[in-house]
């Protein structure tokens, strides 16, 4: 952009003045250039930035991704007002904590037409079609957040759950009984509270505050089926 | 269209706020955003025989001026949740508590229908049936050494269809059928497809609570709380489609309501029969659900 602001000056005039003169020039004319102008040391400096990838070796790139995800973990175990986790989203860690939910929740049995829990293809369209209707309701809503900002804190919020239900397999090896619910709808609980706290902490800010509520009750709901759903887990 | 708005106005029996009803028809005409070019004549007004179509067309408008944006646009459906929290809670409070004599869309729709309570709603009512319906059913084997409990997460699927189904299918057929009323009666209350399907919505919110209390395995308290809920939205069904065929034929107008509040006893007892196994073994739903089936398909 710079080379056509020169060749759209004067020739003859172009070797010995300042860069700025030729720029306010052409500033007059018309302001398009200078929007371009504007917009070049960003687009060089992500150049930069993925040629330095490049020629990095494989392992650094997947433990810096693998460091990203950690990190993000970490920010829902300990939520705070922090914007790292909308910031730059990704969604690996969801895809991680789905599959490792829905195999969990998977049972042991061979006729899978007597049980009735949730099959691994139903708990991923209700993780995933369920995120997505809450990102649509809070954009329709008027939130001033990404799609995929929103899809990827909901999806890492899940991570209590998946927690939980991790649990619930290791209390589910004890002894049946009224003990062995209470242990688990105990764990439940705690690790619902804690997904809807974290989810709320990055989300709540994306909305005006008159819709603060509308926006909040479907993650309410989505992470309650969902404890539901590893609740009235029973292996066999 | 002075004159018969007295007239309207005058009916001791009128259940629609006539102030609302004249601020409603004589909307457009005020609002300054009114486009000069749009072919609405005064000769419209002037003809009373016309005045049904002629709202039609004003509440069309109307709905045309507020969302200016295309469909295929992302603002377009952003009108369809344009609703603050304080609005959907009045709303639910309107269904919930509904005033003898007063039309839901006009006290708390008002020309802004909204389809996140409707979604919501029905989204929320789906789980509380699928979720108690299963507790319900364990809670009855309680103790039972025989049973081995199931979560029946296929009821979720089950559940979503009926209700869903019900909640867009059902205010589809009753907006085409007063569609086709108005144009050979004159009504002077008629409503848009959207409004038609918050009303739907919004006054299934109270079988939420009633599908959570059918946990306890009483016949007796479902019966008693399938007639309460069952009252409550009838009622506000039944008040706020009224107005709407109060004009036409009296047989017809009486079968149309008749035919809305029979849908839903069908609804709701269906629900009862199919999701939560009865505490004695007799086929007392499945006997009161039958009759219900063939008077709505007489209809």
């Amino acid at each position: 952009m710079a080379k056509a602001a020169e060749s759209s000056g004067d020739p003859g005039t172009t070797s010995p003045r300042p860069l700025f003169a030729g720029l306010s020039d052409i500033s007059i004319s018309q302001d398009i250039p200078v929007e371009g102008e504007i917009t070049i040391p960003m687009r060089s400096h992500i150049r930069e930035f993925d040629s330095s990838t490049l020629n990095e070796s494989v392992q650094n790139t997947i433990m810096r991704d693998l460091k990203a995800v950690g990190k993000k973990f970490m920010h829902v175990l300990y939520p705070r007002k922090s914007n790292t986790l909308l910031r730059d989203w990704d969604l690996w860690g969801p895809l991680i904590l789905c599959v490792t939910l829905a195999l969990m929740l998977q049972r042991s049995s061979v006729d899978s037409e007597k049980d009735g829990g949730p099959q691994f293809a139903e708990v991923f369209v209700i993780v995933w079609f369920g995120a997505v209707t809450i990102t649509l309701n809070s954009k329709l809503l008027g939130g001033n957040i990404s799609f995929f900002q929103s899809l990827c804190v909901l999806g890492y919020c899940i991570l209590p759950l998946t927690v939980a239900m991790l649990v619930c397999r290791l209390v589910l090896l004890a002894e049946p009984g009224p003990i062995n619910f209470m242990v688990r709808l105990f764990v439940v609980i705690v690790m619902f509270a804690w997904s809807i706290v974290a989810s709320t902490a990055f989300l709540a800010d994306s909305q005006p505050p008159n819709r603060k509520a509308l926006a909040i009750y479907p993650v309410f709901l989505f992470y309650f089926v969902i404890s539901w759903m590893i609740l009235t887990f029973t292996p066999q | 269209g002075l004159q018969l708005l007295s007239e309207f106005g005058d009916e001791a029996t009128s259940a629609a706020n006539p102030g609302a009803t004249t601020i409603h028809i004589e909307g457009p005409s005020e609002s300054p955003t009114h486009q000069p070019g749009l072919p609405r004549g005064s000769g419209g007004e002037e003809d009373d025989e016309l005045l049904g179509n002629d709202d039609s067309d004003k509440t069309e408008l109307l709905a045309g001026q507020k969302k200016s944006s295309p469909f295929w646009t992302f603002e377009y459906y952003q009108t369809f949740f344009d609703v603050d929290t304080y609005q959907v809670f009045d709303r639910i409070k309107g269904s919930v508590l509904p005033i003898p004599g007063k039309n839901f869309v006009r006290l708390y729709i008002r020309s802004n229908p909204d389809l996140y309570g409707p979604f919501w709603i029905c989204a929320t009512l789906v789980f509380a049936i699928a979720i108690s319906g299963n507790l319900s059913n364990f809670l009855i084997h309680l103790g039972e050494k025989t049973y081995h409990y199931v979560p029946e997460f296929r009821k979720v699927s089950i559940a979503a269809t009926i209700i869903y189904a019900y909640a867009w299918l059902v205010p589809l057929a009753l907006w085409g059928f007063l569609m086709w009323r108005n144009s050979k009666v004159v009504n002077i209350v008629s409503y848009s497809f959207l409004e038609t399907v918050c009303v739907y919505g919004y006054s299934l919110f109270i079988y939420i609570p009633t599908a959570v209390l059918w946990i306890i395995p009483q016949k007796a308290v479902r019966w008693i709380l399938v007639v309460i809920a069952l009252g409550i939205s009838g009622s506000v069904l039944a008040m706020t489609f009224w107005p709407a065929v109060r004009e036409d034929n009296r047989r017809i107008a009486l079968a149309t309501i008749v035919t809305i509040v029979l849908l839903h006893t069908l609804l709701s007892v269906g629900c009862l029969a199919y999701f939560f196994d009865a505490p004695e073994m007799d086929h007392l739903p499945a006997a009161t659900v039958a009759p219900n089936q063939t008077v709505a398909a007489a209809k």
